[in-house]
């Protein structure tokens, strides 16, 4: 069974202007949902309040892993530690990986999260229950958030 | 004789079984190709056509067993294994899960970059 995630997009922007999206982490913050506390640096820690709304009480943390300019971003975390009360940080995290390519449109980003079997089944079953309440009504707010045009 | 019937394990919790690390070994998935079609089948089946010895095929089993992938009940002497689909739909369920976050968080940068 596969154990990374890989997905492919083609984005109709230049190289260095999706780089900046990726690594500002301010710009970061704004579409992935996130208030970064300070600057990507790699080898070290970022973190900071997710910013969807009824996910404001959890803690999103990176670690920065790779910056090669306009090519490679990568950080390690814990994909969907989403419960305040669980201590994650004894499990190991999977990586995340964001490649840029210049592409005839603009930019090809291939991003891979790896590293899934390290995560033990529990807390993958626990994920999806949880999601089975919480994520879907945070789908519900973003629907209502953009049908109310605010 | 024993116990007639179902006996051995039970029905046993997955939920803190590698299921990964069952499923990283080429014989182990071979047994479970053998099995997924959901029928009972005993070790003396599943060891046919395969160059182990019938106790590394039952460790072999055990190690699915133990993360919830196969069940085993006894038939007189006999154990017998059945596929268990379950953990590996969770598991399946999950990545579909963590890969449609991404969809959307990709999707949000879209948006962000071409506006």
């Amino acid at each position: 069974m596969n154990d990374r995630i890989e997905k492919r997009i083609e984005l109709k922007a230049p190289v260095s202007r999706v780089w900046r999206a990726l690594t500002d982490h301010r710009e970061f913050g704004q579409w992935f949902g996130v208030k970064p506390d300070r600057p990507f640096v790699a080898g070290q820690i970022t973190r900071g309040p997710i910013t969807h709304p009824g996910y404001e009480h959890l803690i999103w943390e990176v670690v920065v892993q790779k910056i090669e300019p306009e090519r490679l971003f990568s950080f390690t975390w814990h994909p969907y530690a989403i419960d305040p009360k669980m201590d994650y940080s004894a499990e190991t995290p999977t990586l995340v990986e964001f490649r840029l390519e210049k592409s005839a449109s603009g930019t090809l980003l291939v991003v891979t999260e790896s590293g899934f079997d390290n995560i033990p089944a529990n807390r993958r079953l626990e994920a999806f229950r949880m999601n089975d309440s919480g994520w879907t009504q945070q789908m519900k707010n973003i629907e209502r958030h953009v049908a109310s045009g605010t | 004789m024993s116990h007639p019937g179902r006996s051995s394990a039970g029905p046993q919790r997955h939920d803190h079984a590698p299921i990964f690390a069952a499923l990283g070994d080429k014989t182990r998935l071979a047994l479970v190709s053998k099995l997924c079609g959901g029928q009972l089948r005993s070790i003396s089946q599943l060891a046919q056509d395969s160059v182990l010895s019938r106790q590394a095929i039952t460790k072999h089993l055990r190690v699915l067993e133990s993360a919830g992938i196969v069940h085993s009940s006894r038939t007189g002497r006999e154990s017998r294994f059945q596929f268990d689909p379950q953990p590996m739909d969770d598991l399946r369920k999950y990545l579909a899960l963590v890969s449609e976050q991404w969809d959307q968080a990709l999707s949000r940068l879209k948006s962000f970059v071409e506006r």
